[in-house]
């Protein structure tokens, strides 16, 4: 079980890396290192959806993608499984995750509510990759209401 | 043993072609064009088919008097294409399973290196880029003529 938090390691170096320079850059510097973070995610997730459904069949639709994406991804990346999945039919999806690992060591409750965005970047950029490869183009946002739990909101974009 | 292999990308467009006998390569660039509108056909048809498991593996496209021509298509659309020769009758359904194994296994590895843009043609010019995914396809094409 030493692997899972080797990740968990890796992404808190990788956050405070960015805010070291400048712990105060202001909004644009901020939206910036979000940026980075959420494009290191992005590779991550386009190498990870090619790897990880090597041995599945092929998905029928969008819903399987999701529920690949709650189970398997989720599974391999975090040693568990998404706690709910919820759609309009339309191309919104809220993935709930009641406990997430990259936010546990941090507090429970609303202690460091304004940290948390930086904490989640990168695990949007992962969703948005994985969907990317898996043929579906989509925007990815995290919100926080109370730690650790934390809903991350995916629409597909229709052209 | 393999004649020529082609790996294609979601939008259809070649990330990696190659074949053995190196004159008259345009033939096969040419053959495995138009294969992709039988590959297209194959992935629609099992859309619409109420079929509960969908293989990624497509089977022949389409026998020509000389070759015959397999496809496999991966969960990213990214669609591989075989030409073998038909006089070499010996090629079982198994062993054309397991080439097309080995090769989306070499896709991935390709896929997950860190230089590799996923877009580009895959070449072995940066040093180790492409050029395992090249030795695994020689191994799978040589011994012809």
């Amino acid at each position: 079980m030493a692997d899972a938090v080797l990740f968990e390691f890796l992404h808190t170096e990788m956050v405070a890396e960015l805010w070291a320079h400048d712990p105060d850059p202001g909004p644009g510097g901020q939206n910036m290192n979000l940026s980075v973070l959420e494009s290191m995610g992005f590779r991550v997730g386009q190498a990870l959806g090619e790897r990880l459904p090597r041995e599945m069949l092929a998905f029928r639709e969008e819903l399987d993608v999701l529920k690949f994406l709650c189970k398997d991804l989720w599974l391999a990346a975090f040693q568990k499984q998404m706690d709910s999945l919820r759609t309009n039919h339309q191309g919104t999806y809220v993935l709930q995750d009641n406990s997430f690992p990259l936010l546990l060591p941090m507090a429970a409750g609303l202690q460091y509510l304004e940290e948390a965005p930086k904490f989640l970047a990168f695990t949007c950029g992962l969703l948005r990759g994985a969907l990317c490869t898996l043929g579906i183009e989509s925007v990815v946002t995290a919100s926080v209401a109370a730690l650790p739990g934390c809903k991350f909101q995916v629409v597909i974009q229709n052209s | 043993m393999a004649v020529c292999v082609a790996v294609i990308a979601k939008e259809n467009y070649p990330l990696y072609i190659r074949s053995t006998p190196t004159e008259n390569e345009l033939k096969f660039h040419y053959m495995v064009h138009t294969s992709l509108d039988v590959v297209d056909e194959k992935i629609s048809a099992m859309g619409k088919a109420l079929v509960d498991q969908r293989e990624l593996y497509l089977g022949l496209l389409y026998p020509t008097e000389d070759y015959k021509v397999y496809g496999y298509v991966t969960n990213s659309k990214v669609k591989f294409v075989m030409v073998v020769d038909s006089s070499n009758t010996a090629l079982r359904d198994n062993e054309i399973r397991s080439m097309f194994r080995k090769l989306h296994n070499s896709y991935t590895d390709v896929m997950c290196n860190p230089f590799y843009n996923p877009g580009d043609r895959i070449q072995s010019r940066f040093v180790s880029l492409g050029r395992a995914f090249d030795n695994m396809v020689t191994s799978m094409m040589i011994q012809v003529c």
